[in-house]
């Protein structure tokens, strides 16, 4: 027996079309892979523990919405009664068919709009525990569960702060389109499914035969007929939902399975646009986590967070002033439940706007650099806070180590700066330039001041010899007793810079190191979380008074639990924070400094 | 030619009605915080690339809105890009986007 009736066709071409766009998009970028990861791709793809870990984390994101659910429980039921019950819903609708038709072979709509084909005889009462009725108590549960996380959806617009979201993303047409279709769905196979079964008298499970009953005993209109339309109606709304997949955000269901195995087979991003970045892009279902914790927020920006900017890099179109206007903090990359590298994405772009403008480093001459045990490096914006060098170099000298400040007349910058800006190439002349010097001094360790240098210096210098920032440093140098500690501070505030922190992951030691000479007071929102001071070199079209903004937020949370002192270990941040804090900003070197017992 | 003991200085005067005024709008059009500059010079003095070579913000800005596009271009290559110029700025002045809106600037017009 053929079961087939023409309302079945929209939701058969959609789903014909979505499989083929979606297969036509994951051979492109497949195939569009840099050789070196293709062998990656491959490798991985014949190792079962590696795909064992991708399917889980799919299981465990795209399914379940584990992040979504550590952001805010509502927010991950909402996300999770969608996907798992979806999901769940499919599965268990063609175990049901395959049950009703006793074949292996079912035409793809045909679980979809089974009780359409299918009334099944009136369960009775001693039947209760039949199959047939444990499929339609579940399916029927399953429907309610996605219908629940639907009514979170409505809500989620009119009261966005019970998700934990203070600003939702605004949306394109097809987005629009996409969505209205997909929250139309569920509804519709109720509103069909009800029908149906109220006009057999049967055939429905605990939820649609009592609403069915209800209402065919309000319509007066042939019941046959109206379900035949809502069936009608659910195979359309299906169908237009598969055809605008592929245009709207929900590409990102296809596209995160891929992104999920790309990166369990160690595909990372590259320094250009390459496929990989196409499918962190495609993966992105702007959902707006980014933003509320967006320090640009703060400054009343709102038009160039990540989510905006993913947005137009798909839309292949996005303004300079959006590439250039962002911290580069790296916060968003935190909380985004796609774990996309969205920093990685913004310097992609920002290379393709500067990477062509020419510099010319050439009167820069090998100076003469000394020798020592310890090259100290102390960076362009220690330069500007001439108090840490002071601290360094006392502490160095108290503790009698053999060291030579490289950077005493002046820096050559580490390169960082540039690079943020796009400029990678012209970046390498100076990191060649300060690798020379380094070399030089045939020392056997580097230690510097600045975040941003020790961030370049373990990335992109491939130096042979140890590299510490000076927290690291000076933690070793107290944990094996070569600096006498006397003096005590009373609460500090720790600020974590946004290179140092989620730039190296370097959180314990700069936090174990004040403890050594200071009590640690509690800061709301640290370590990942940690504001930008908002005066990153990143930013290029934030005005000083955007910028004020920014840093007055990252103070207001500092200084919540009433430290007497802030410390943080970047000279850009106590520069920048020190304009705008009530109270001493001082870098953890010159905290360890003052506590040293004078001779 | 013959040697009469002194040299003939090149013309300096610029003129106001000829210059190319393309690149000094597009900069302060994106970054209108440069029309708050005083000239202090503090940029200058601080300087990173300014140690080592006769590299001048403030000589950049004055080349800037004279128009004198070659003397320029040839002047920001020697940007480090470090920042230093922007922390320094009495004014606020929002440097770093200066020097990168008049590379562009080559770029389009020079």
């Amino acid at each position: 027996m053929i079961n087939f009736n023409f309302f079945v066709l929209p939701f058969t071409l959609g789903l014909i079309y979505v499989f083929l766009a979606v297969g036509k998009s994951w051979y492109r970028w497949i195939a569009a892979l840099p050789a070196i990861d293709k062998v990656k791709l491959t490798n991985g793809l014949k190792h079962p523990g590696k795909i064992a870990a991708a399917l889980r984390e799919i299981f465990l994101e795209s399914l379940i919405h584990r992040k979504m659910w550590k952001q805010n429980p509502l927010l991950g039921y909402m996300h999770m009664s969608f996907a798992l019950g979806w999901f769940l819903l499919i599965i268990l609708g063609n175990i049901e068919s395959r049950y009703y038709s006793g074949t292996h072979l079912n035409a793809p709509y045909y679980p979809i709009f089974l009780k359409f084909f299918i009334h099944d005889k009136l369960v009775l009462f001693f039947e209760v525990y039949s199959v047939p009725f444990l499929f339609r108590f579940f399916m029927d549960f399953l429907l309610i569960f996605i219908l629940s996380g639907l009514v979170l959806a409505f809500l989620k617009r009119k009261q966005s702060k019970w998700f934990g979201m203070k600003k939702t993303t605004s949306h394109h047409f097809t987005d629009r389109v996409a969505i209205t279709t997909l929250w139309l769905i569920f509804p519709m196979r109720l509103l069909a499914e009800s029908y149906t079964a109220g006009y057999y008298g049967n055939g429905g499970g605990f939820m649609t035969q009592p609403l069915g009953n209800f209402l065919v005993s309000l319509t007066p209109l042939p019941s046959d007929f109206v379900a035949y339309t809502m069936w009608w109606c659910y195979s359309l709304v299906l169908g237009i939902f598969f055809v605008m997949l592929p245009y709207s955000r929900y590409m990102h269901i296809p596209t995160e399975i891929l992104l999920i195995f790309f990166r369990h087979c160690g595909i990372q991003p590259k320094k250009w646009y390459s496929s990989f970045s196409e499918t962190e892009v495609q993966s992105c279902s702007r959902c707006g986590v980014c933003l509320d914790d967006c320090p640009m927020i703060a400054a009343g920006i709102q038009d160039s967070q990540a989510v905006y900017f993913i947005s137009g890099v798909r839309d292949r179109y996005v303004p300079e002033e959006i590439s250039q206007k962002c911290l580069v903090c790296g916060r968003c990359q935190e909380v985004c439940p796609v774990g996309i590298s969205t920093d990685s994405l913004r310097l992609i772009k920002r290379r393709e706007i500067t990477s062509g403008q020419a510099s010319d480093f050439r009167y820069l001459t090998n100076g003469h650099s000394g020798k020592g045990d310890v090259v100290y490096f102390s960076g362009c914006m220690t330069h500007l806070t001439p108090t840490i060098i002071l601290a360094m170099k006392g502490i160095l000298t108290r503790a009698g180590i053999d060291f030579i400040h490289l950077d005493a007349d002046g820096s050559v910058c580490c390169g960082r700066p540039l690079m943020i800006a796009g400029k990678d190439r012209q970046a390498n002349e100076l990191i060649e330039f300060n690798k020379t010097l380094i070399r030089q001094t045939q020392a056997r360790m580097l230690v510097t001041s600045c975040p941003i240098c020790y961030r370049v210096f373990r990335e992109e210098y491939n130096l042979p010899i140890r590299i510490q920032h000076h927290s690291q440093f000076l933690l070793n140098l107290i944990k094996t007793g070569k600096i006498p500690l006397q003096g005590h501070f009373s609460k500090v505030a720790y600020h974590d810079p946004c290179d140092l922190g989620r730039g190296t992951k370097t959180y314990e030691a700069p936090r174990e190191l004040i403890g050594k000479v200071a009590d640690l007071v509690n800061v709301r929102e640290e370590r990942e979380k940690a504001h930008c001071c908002g005066g990153s070199l990143g930013m290029f079209e934030a005005s000083n008074s955007q910028r004020n903004l920014m840093t007055k937020a990252a103070l207001d949370i500092l200084v919540e639990n009433q430290p007497e002192t802030i410390a943080t270990s970047c000279p850009l941040c106590k520069k920048t924070l020190g304009r705008h804090a009530s109270m001493a900003v001082k870098d953890i070197a010159e905290l360890v400094y003052e506590a040293i017992p004078r001779e | 030619m013959k040697d009469f003991g002194f040299t003939v200085q090149l013309d300096h005067s610029i003129d106001y009605d000829a210059k190319d005024k393309r690149m000094m709008r597009y900069v302060l059009y994106h970054e209108p915080s440069l029309d708050w500059c005083i000239g202090c010079g503090s940029c200058t003095a601080t300087c990173s690339a300014g140690q080592f070579t006769l590299f001048n913000i403030r000589m950049a800005h004055t080349l800037l809105r004279r128009g004198e596009t070659e003397k320029l271009k040839q002047e920001l290559k020697k940007c480090m890009f470090c920042g230093k110029c922007q922390l320094t700025c009495p004014r606020g002045v929002n440097l770093r986007n200066v020097l990168l809106r008049i590379n562009r600037a080559i770029e389009l017009f020079g």
